[in-house]
């Protein structure tokens, strides 16, 4: 088995507001391998930018809070840390790019000049050094006239090419770590493929792990390796990618799952939607946070947060749900590998 | 055909010399009760087109008919009066489409207030009979619309549009601002819509595979010219234009199998820019299969079968 890189640990975030504290992140486990993909799936609100943000150091703080929780890089743990510190591993072992390139790069300064920056504080290198090295960051993004390119402002690019300029940037310090919140949600589905083909082939020649954070099962399927569904600031399912769409364990992924349709769906057959929304994250239920919309709700999810399942060793399959439980009954299209007798 | 435009143009003047050719000769029909799906990436002039149809844009030149009755080149205000009765559309995002000092009875009630042909107490009525048609509670008219979730204010927007009872509706990107969960319940409003009212939708998106599945046929077009079309199923599994294959090809699925054992190479390039355009097929410096005479000679649209229709050199 490869290297763990990343681990975190009953992560919890909160934020203060006039309303009272919002609980965002309720008690997350992820860990991240070796150039492994790991997609942290969910709706807007369930928590999975403000995760992987936490990790970052980038949320404010206050009205943020990291109220419990570890990170460790490597085994170093990284949350905490004075901003100095942090700065050394940040845009160093860890890089990010965000779903909005044009209000992430600083406008007033050239793309060449941004990327030549995060070397010189970074790295340590001299103005025109860093510009070189930024021109030849460029063209591993396959910018066309890279050098041309390099010497023009934000608003002169493309969303596609700028979001080319921000992984070169991303990459400037050879991280072990990409972490792309998403990256292609801004992107018409063209310049989607091409991006994601450019950030699979990375991950290949640079032997990247990769955090993408999406909202879209499709493209969880074209990139992850492993994936963890959020719902209400938790993971409730994580697995294999595989085990996360043939052997759904969670009724919310169930539901991702039929909500959308199929290339193959018959155009007849109606959508099922998830009905409702998302719990209020001010008082989150006491129980179950998906109890209020799951179809397969019982009594006992009302007010007993339900344990980490583990549905299948090998694979680190687990899944938060009482029907996972050997006395619970068993649901059509549900996979329970232990719940099935009861009936 | 309910509604059906000739060679439709909307030209808009940027400065000396200087032309964006946003919508370039569109020709399309739409039956009455049919849903016609538009896809074709961002500049390619979706919305433009829907917003030429029910007035918002005047057209350059170009013939746009309902019911065989020659819509105005420019709605003067008594023609929107008298259309938007019949044509109605929705919007992309909930969050900017809705006016935020006005109460949702106001909103949803507007279009019948203008219409001056129902009395304060009727509009009410009206309006808190839409909120329940569109799945909200009728006790929600006194609030603002920043107390609604995106989806509400989606099914706001829907009823806002269908209190006026229209023929047809252009619904613009009217679930890419929401999440999968909320996706699957407003297109499912719609659709039911779409049937109890006998509605023809135009619906314009770039989510492939729900196009494909919301859409009784699909129209794909390319920096302002309709490359293709024909009934959904078979322009989404058989793709004949260049463009449509690779813009297929590009469109993920969510079965991780699949996308694994799929070879595909994306689309070379971006959209260029629709200022100024010359002659010649307007995907040609992108397409895989260009001819030399594709950059030169606009390509003419060629019937390949009774109900497909394709804009290619190929074909030609």
């Amino acid at each position: 088995m490869s290297e763990t890189i990343l681990e975190v640990q009953n992560l919890t975030v909160e934020f203060a507001t006039y309303g009272g504290n919002v609980k965002a992140v309720r008690g997350v486990d992820f860990h991240v391998q070796q150039g492994e993909t790991l997609a942290i799936v969910g709706e807007s609100g369930c928590g999975k930018s403000v995760t992987v943000q936490s990790i970052m150091g980038i949320i404010p703080m206050p009205p943020g809070k990291i109220t419990a929780g570890s990170a460790k890089l490597k085994g170093k743990e990284i949350l905490g840390l004075s901003a100095r510190e942090a700065n050394k591993f940040r845009g160093v072992e860890i890089g990010m790019i965000f779903q909005d390139p044009m209000t992430s790069l600083n406008p007033t300064m050239t793309i060449g000049d941004q990327i030549a920056e995060t070397l010189m504080v970074h790295r340590n290198v001299s103005k025109a050094e860093g510009r070189r090295k930024a021109i030849s960051l460029l063209e591993k993004t396959h910018i066309p006239e890279a050098e041309k390119r390099a010497a023009q402002y934000p608003f002169e690019f493309s969303g596609g090419m700028l979001q080319r300029a921000m992984i070169a940037q991303s990459l400037a310090c050879n991280p072990t770590i990409l972490i792309a919140d998403e990256p292609t949600t801004a992107l018409d589905v063209t310049i989607q493929a091409q991006i994601l083909e450019l950030m699979q082939e990375l991950q290949r020649t640079e032997n990247m792990s990769i955090i993408l954070i999406t909202h879209d099962l499709a493209v969880v399927a074209k990139m992850a390796d492993r994936v963890a569904v959020m719902y209400a600031g938790q993971v409730i399912e994580t697995g294999t990618v595989n085990d996360i769409f043939y052997r759904s364990a969670h009724p919310y992924t169930l539901g991702l799952k039929v909500a959308m349709p199929s290339n193959q769906s018959d155009r007849n057959k109606r959508l099922t939607p998830i009905e409702g929304s998302p719990p209020d994250l001010f008082s989150p239920p006491k129980g179950c946070g998906y109890f209020a919309r799951c179809p397969n709700a019982m009594k006992l999810c009302e007010d007993h947060q339900p344990p980490e399942q583990i549905i299948a060793k090998e694979s680190n399959h687990t899944s938060r749900c009482w029907l996972q439980h050997p006395d619970a009954p068993s649901v059509d299209g549900l996979h329970q590998p232990e719940a099935a007798h009861a009936g | 055909m309910l509604v059906r435009t000739e060679n439709l143009k909307k030209h808009f003047q940027i400065g000396r010399n200087q032309t964006l050719h946003a919508l370039d000769g569109i020709t399309l029909e739409i039956a009455e009760n049919e849903i016609v799906g538009l896809v074709g990436e961002s500049g390619s002039g979706k919305s433009t087109f829907g917003k030429t149809l029910v007035g918002l844009h005047n057209r350059t030149s170009g013939a746009a008919y309902f019911r065989d009755e020659l819509l105005p080149a420019k709605f003067s205000a008594a023609d929107h009066l008298h259309y938007s009765k019949q044509l109605q559309m929705i919007f992309q995002d909930p969050y900017s489409s809705l006016n935020p000092r006005m109460t949702i009875l106001d909103v949803v009630g507007e279009g019948l207030q203008i219409q001056g042909q129902h009395s304060r107490s009727q509009i009410k009525e009206e309006v808190a009979d839409w909120l329940n048609k569109v799945g909200l509670n009728s006790d929600h008219m006194s609030r603002y619309p920043h107390e609604f979730s995106g989806g509400q204010r989606q099914r706001i927007g829907i009823a806002r549009a269908m209190i006026i009872q229209p023929k047809f509706v252009v619904c613009d990107e009217p679930i890419s601002a929401l999440d999968v969960s909320v996706q699957a319940q407003v297109v499912n409003l719609l659709e039911e819509l779409q049937q109890s009212l006998g509605l023809t939708m135009l619906f314009i998106a770039h989510d492939l595979s729900m196009v494909r599945y919301v859409s009784d046929r699909m129209a794909v077009m390319y920096l302002g010219c309709l490359v293709e079309s024909g009934p959904s199923d078979e322009v989404f599994f058989d793709p004949q234009h260049p463009y449509t294959q690779l813009l297929i090809e590009s469109n993920p699925e969510p079965d991780p199998e699949h996308e694994r054992s799929r070879q595909h190479i994306p689309i070379r390039g971006e959209i260029s820019s629709p200022v100024n355009v010359s002659a010649g097929c307007r995907f040609a410096d992108r397409c895989p299969k260009a001819l030399d005479h594709c950059k030169t000679v606009t390509p003419k649209v060629t019937k390949i079968s009774p109900d497909r229709l394709v804009a290619c050199h190929l074909f030609e």
